[in-house]
């Protein structure tokens, strides 16, 4: 089941509405991948796991869902690259990843599952309508697999926590790492190519302009 | 008529008559290997498989399409096949077109054949070229003819031309200069044709002076070869030119365009004392547009960091290049002069030539089709100012640059 | 299938090995067509404005092989099932012009003189019974002296930056004094120190050993090879190992040869090919040419008098087995040669971190930093330590780009706002230290065909056993202990020591170290080359590359690859050309 369904099914109704009464049916959605439901709660979770403070934005305020959007609407999002022919069998742990299913499945099913079970566990409330806390207790569950979460839970956080932080520290040009933010926050000046003068300066700070890839042109 | 004497004088007639019906005779006498072999050289002096020899194709077998400001011209066929070449050509019929612009059925050749250069040739040049011609394998290309807009493609306005721009005189050494700048100037101003590509031209694309104050060929800057400091040789010694001609690179400067064939196809073959005659008439050459006296623009605030960021890596902080590798901004016409080679080179990469002596042909990325208008245009204006003393280039030059392509 | 216009040589594969095969016998007049599955490259693909991307190149391997283009399964012992590698993990292979030479760190080694003689020399120095039974070990049938001139006449192509330690037998302060002696010093010198090396070497000297700094195939100062090929001063960008260089600072192939090889009219790239076998007439002993299927499907037939395989050691050994070249090894009775002595590298860390000191890890190149050599190789007595080999200590400055480099002491949560904070302090002022070890060849560590999976032509597969061997384990935890001496001498405010521990993963990137498999030797009973790499049983056919290793020392193999290279490419063009027949 689809956890997208019921809000695709409001948005469809709303349109024939829409359309019936002559209106403009909604815009056209900015997400190529993912629902706006389902970015939303990424973005919630992405600054739970790299939260906000004074000074340097959460990991969702950075733009994680639209980084993990366009991870999953590339090729790496169905898994291109894998050798994925079968038979599949689960293997040692040191034999690495064994399973046919893709970012794409795991973020859609990973995603619904946690909806579900905010809505059963705290009395019909999404997760980022939940307060800190708790949002951070449920985290805490997914990463450890704890009831009512298991083994694909626990797969789910960590392609999640991998995602997050890989979109913080990518550049900007990827739709994360918002305005260099991650960057900053640890002091790596980012695509630059000519440490020449510095490299004898030892345990100075490097005094340089960060920069990010020139974004795509628009043609 | 005695039955002898008639024999014979019939058999005379059916000897011419047979002699008419051979192909033409290739070169066979003992002298001949040495005019042809004379002869040869003079073509690669004047780069005649520059426009004759079709990329991979045979060489000198034409079929090669040039663009002029004017349309395209294809290039004929040089070689000795009867049919599509200059097979049933004479000497007298090449040495026409060669030196004078005109074909066998009297028509005048268009001027992109450089025949107002090739004029300083003398009749001995012109029959060992023509010697060496009848050597080259022959190679059945058949040859449209021209495509030149209207009205430029009517012929007879050639004449018309002619009258403005050519001057069939051939070379004459100057008493005032020794053997060695005479050479360079017959070499500069025959066969090697530079003024072609590097003298600005008129509307009707006939040389105007200076005489080799630079101009513009298929979109690149063609600098000026005369002895101006900022946009000319003035900052080159002799035997840089030399480097240059013989490896397309100087250390500092790559050639690369249209440049980098002509050294890569032509001058990387002169004997060294051509190239070194070369560079020593040029060197002699006066600065043609005196230096402005107003001082240089200011370099624009944007276009330092861009150029950190972007450029320094490889062109260094100060401009300075990397010898052989990555040409020096400073002191390099490319900056300082013309801007059309340097746009160019920003927006669609440049791969320099490779010789024997210096094989890397190094290649520049298109690093500003990456980039917006405005930060091509930064970087192109922040260059010339702080390298070249010269003008900004706007964000327009860079954006209809881009539309029409390389 | 389409017959193809015979050449005199094929090569297949174009990264080091293939490139330098390709110059020598371009230069001896003959026609050598070289054929490489992946793309075409160039120096020119890889500008500044979009070579420094981290998620593209190092996290989303641009340049490595799609394991759904090329994989091999994996198992660790006989007795278990083997299954895919579906992701890379330990080992990126490369693919593309150039191979592993656009993408490498550049990090440029000669092996030690015992290196080559290890097996011999153990036997002699602690006995037979030293060694435990099932240790395969032999030596490679070349001795350091014969290669030195060819380790020569690569770094002089590659412009290495180095100092050198034994010039001639004269001890050089400063350089390795344990390294064989040499001819002459690198063509370049040492590039510059960053702050992270130093302290290491600071501490390693003042506990007395001998740091010097690593061979650098970055080079330190512009520089124009023996060919006439200049190449660029590195820029200590801090994007080189999985990243093409963007000022042709780092030497592959692109930037060293092939402006020469381009010019040559006897020579041919072809890229996008993919060879499926060798085409092998066992009753002649000849090897005919090769077939190989482009991107639309389409197989040709190459013939060639000479077929050179330099398509790294998956590949070579996958192509004889596929071909039926060479008696395949059988691990129960240890007979039987193809496939035997698979080694790796067995390698650890330790990490330390600063509270006050500002490292600047971004600052970097594939083959900077300090090195310590003192526990590595046969120099030191292994009688009362119970294992063989051993590895080179180093502080490189590498790999500091925040992706997959963002360390935190121990204790940390692995997310949340302590973790931010953690990162936000610590990315600067770590740093980590590495143990490259050597790898031993056993009698359960070896290559041959999958039985199950097979790749998008219906080839099996090729199947790696492997594990660490218990001495290289006792090894590692050794060495990493001395490791962990020098780094508490750096006097940090944390450290975490990993050696490595069995059994061997798939999982963690450790090294694209794979080497054995149709290894060189002086015996054909336990060797599929000659030590000119010709196959013993087939004269026209060379296996060149690191599947040529019988074992696999400490040191990064690529030196050691193109040496052997160079010198079979001259014996090729010096002996093999006038007088086709076994050169041993």
């Amino acid at each position: 089941m689809s956890s997208a369904g019921p809000t695709r099914r409001s948005l469809l109704a709303a349109s024939a509405l829409a359309s019936l009464f002559g209106c403009a049916s909604p815009p056209p959605s900015p997400w190529r991948s993912l629902t706006p439901d389902e970015a939303a709660l990424l973005a919630a979770l992405a600054d739970r796991l790299i939260p906000p403070d004074p000074e340097f934005p959460g990991a969702g305020e950075a733009g994680a869902a639209a980084f993990i959007d366009g991870a999953l609407a590339s090729p790496w999002g169905v898994s291109a690259d894998d050798y994925r022919a079968p038979p599949f069998a689960p293997g040692l742990p040191g034999q690495g990843w064994q399973s046919p299913f893709t970012p794409r499945e795991i973020y859609r099913e990973g995603l619904a599952r946690l909806t579900r079970h905010c809505r059963l566990a705290y009395a019909g409330r999404r997760f980022e309508e939940l307060p800190p806390a708790l949002q951070d207790e449920v985290l805490g569950r997914l990463e450890r697999g704890a009831p009512p979460f298991g083994p694909f839970e626990r797969l789910f956080f960590e392609r999640l926590r991998e995602d997050v932080i890989t979109s913080y520290f990518a550049d900007p040009l990827y739709g994360g790492n918002r305005g260099m933010a991650g960057w900053r926050l640890i002091g790596f000046p980012g695509a630059r190519y000519d440490y020449r003068a510095w490299v004898a300066r030892h345990g100075e700070a490097v005094d340089v302009p960060y920069a990010a890839l020139p974004s795509p042109r628009e043609v | 008529m005695a039955p002898r004497a008639a024999g014979s004088a019939l058999g005379a007639l059916l000897g011419l008559a047979l002699l008419a019906l051979l192909p033409p005779r290739t070169a066979a006498r003992a002298g001949d290997a040495g005019e042809a072999a004379r002869g040869a050289y003079l073509a690669r002096l004047a780069d005649c498989g520059g426009c004759h020899t079709p990329p991979g194709g045979a060489p000198l077998s034409g079929g090669r399409r040039i663009p002029t400001p004017f349309g395209t011209v294809t290039a004929p066929n040089l070689t000795p096949d009867p049919e599509t070449g200059l097979g049933r050509w004479s000497w007298q019929d090449f040495d026409a077109a060669l030196r004078f612009g005109r074909r066998p059925d009297g028509l005048p050749l268009y001027p992109v054949h450089p025949y107002p250069y090739f004029a300083r040739l003398d009749e001995t040049a012109s029959r060992e070229l023509w010697a060496y011609l009848r050597t080259v394998p022959p190679a059945v290309q058949p040859v449209r003819g021209a495509a030149l807009r209207f009205p430029f493609d009517l012929r007879l306005l050639v004449a018309f031309w002619n009258v403005l721009y050519f001057r069939p005189d051939p070379f004459r050494p100057d008493p005032a200069h020794d053997a060695v700048w005479n050479r360079g100037a017959f070499l500069v101003e025959g066969p090697g044709h530079c003024g072609a590509c590097h003298t600005p031209k008129t509307a009707l694309g006939g040389d105007r002076p200076p005489f080799l104050g630079g101009g513009e060929v298929e979109g690149w800057t063609a600098p000026p070869l005369d002895g101006d400091p900022a946009t000319g040789l003035g900052g080159w010694r002799v035997e840089d030119i030399e480097a240059f001609l013989a490896t397309g690179t100087d250390g500092r400067h790559l050639a690369s365009g249209p440049m980098a064939e002509v050294v890569m196809q032509a001058t990387s073959r002169f004997r060294p004392e051509d190239r070194h005659a070369i560079a020593v008439y040029l060197k002699s050459l006066p600065p043609s547009s005196p230096h402005p006296l107003t001082p240089p623009p200011p370099p624009p605030a944007s276009g330092a960091a861009l150029y950190a960021l972007r450029c320094a890596p490889c062109h260094g902080e100060g401009g300075e290049g990397v010898p052989n590798l990555f040409p020096a901004l400073r002191g390099n016409a490319a900056v300082a002069g013309a801007p059309a080679s340097l746009l160019r080179i920003l927006l669609f990469g440049a791969r320099a030539a490779a010789t024997p002596a210096r094989p890397t042909g190094p290649a520049m990325p298109p690093v500003g089709a990456a980039l917006p208008d405005e930060e091509v245009a930064a970087i192109a204006s922040y260059v010339r100012a702080r390298f070249g003393g010269a003008g900004p280039v706007s964000g327009e030059d860079v954006a209809s640059l881009r539309v029409r392509g390389p | 299938m389409v017959r193809l216009k015979p050449v005199d040589a094929v090569i297949v594969g174009f990264g080091w090995a293939g490139a330098l095969l390709a110059l020598e016998l371009s230069a001896a007049g003959i026609s050598v067509l070289a054929l490489e599955r992946g793309p075409f490259r160039d120096t020119v693909d890889f500008p500044p404005t979009s070579a420094p991307d981290e998620l593209r190149y190092a996290v989303r391997h641009d340049l490595v092989v799609p394991p759904a283009r090329q994989t091999i399964t994996f198992r660790n012992r006989p007795d278990q099932l083997a299954l895919p590698v579906r992701r890379w993990g330990s080992f990126l292979p490369a693919w593309g012009a150039g191979g592993g030479g656009v993408h490498w760190n550049g990090q440029v080694w000669r092996f030690r003189p015992s290196d080559f003689v290890l097996a011999s020399r153990v036997a002699v120095r602690y006995g037979r019974r030293f060694l435990a039974p099932d240790l395969t070990l032999a030596d490679f049938g070349v001795t350091y002296e014969e290669l030195e001139p060819y380790y020569d006449r690569f770094e002089s192509l590659a412009g290495v930056s180095g100092q050198a330690g034994n010039i001639a037998g004269r001890i050089i302060p400063g350089g390795n004094p344990f390294e064989g002696p040499r001819a002459r010093d690198y063509p370049n010198p040492p590039l510059l120190m960053p702050y992270g090396p130093s302290l290491f070497a600071e501490a390693a000297r003042a506990l007395g050993y001998h740091p010097f700094p690593q061979p650098a195939a970055n080079l330190s100062r512009p520089y124009t090879n023996p060919l006439g090929v200049t190449l660029g001063p590195c820029t200590y960008c801090g994007f080189c190992e999985r990243f093409g260089c963007a000022n042709a600072a780092k030497a592959s192939p692109q930037t060293t040869v092939l402006p020469v090889l381009r010019e040559r009219r006897n020579f041919w790239l072809r890229t996008d090919v993919t060879v499926l076998e060798v085409v092998y007439d066992r009753t002649a002993r000849r090897v005919a040419g090769v077939v190989y299927v482009d991107d639309k499907g389409e197989r040709s037939f190459q013939p060639a008098d000479l077929v050179i395989l330099a398509a790294y050691t998956f590949e070579n050994v996958r192509l004889l087995l596929l071909s039926g070249i060479g008696t395949p090894y059988d691990p129960e009775s240890g007979r039987g040669v193809v496939g035997r002595n698979y080694t790796y590298q067995t390698t650890s860390s330790v990490t330390v971190g600063f509270a006050d000191k500002r490292l600047n890890p971004f600052i970097g190149a594939g083959a900077l930093g300090m090195v310590v050599d003192d526990w590595n190789g046969d120099h030191y007595d292994h009688g009362p330590l119970g294992f063989l080999g051993g590895a080179y200590l180093a502080a490189l400055a590498t790999n500091g780009r925040p992706i997959l480099n963002h360390p935190t002491p121990p204790g940390t949560p692995r997310w949340g706002a302590e973790w931010k904070r953690a990162v936000a302090r610590s990315y600067l002022r770590t740093f980590r230290l590495i143990a490259s070890g050597s790898s031993l060849p056993h009698r359960a560590a070896y290559l041959d065909l999958d039985p199950t999976y097979r790749d998008a032509w219906g080839r099996p597969l090729l199947r790696m056993t492997f594990d660490f061997h218990p001495f290289d384990l006792r090894m590692s935890e050794f060495v990493t202990a001395k490791l962990a001496e020098i780094a508490r001498a750096m006097a940090p405010a944390w450290l975490t020591v990993s050696p490595r521990r069995g059994p061997y993963s798939i999982v963690p990137y450790q090294s694209t170290h794979n080497v054995g498999g149709a290894v060189m030797g002086a015996d054909p009973a336990t060797s599929v080359v000659n030590p000119y790499l010709q196959c013993w049983d087939v004269p026209n056919l060379f296996v060149v590359g690191g599947s040529a290793f019988p074992h696999n020392p400490a040191y990064n193999p690529t030196g050691t690859i193109a040496a052997l290279a160079l010198r079979t490419g001259e014996a090729i063009r010096t002996r093999y050309l006038a007088r086709p027949g076994p050169l041993v």
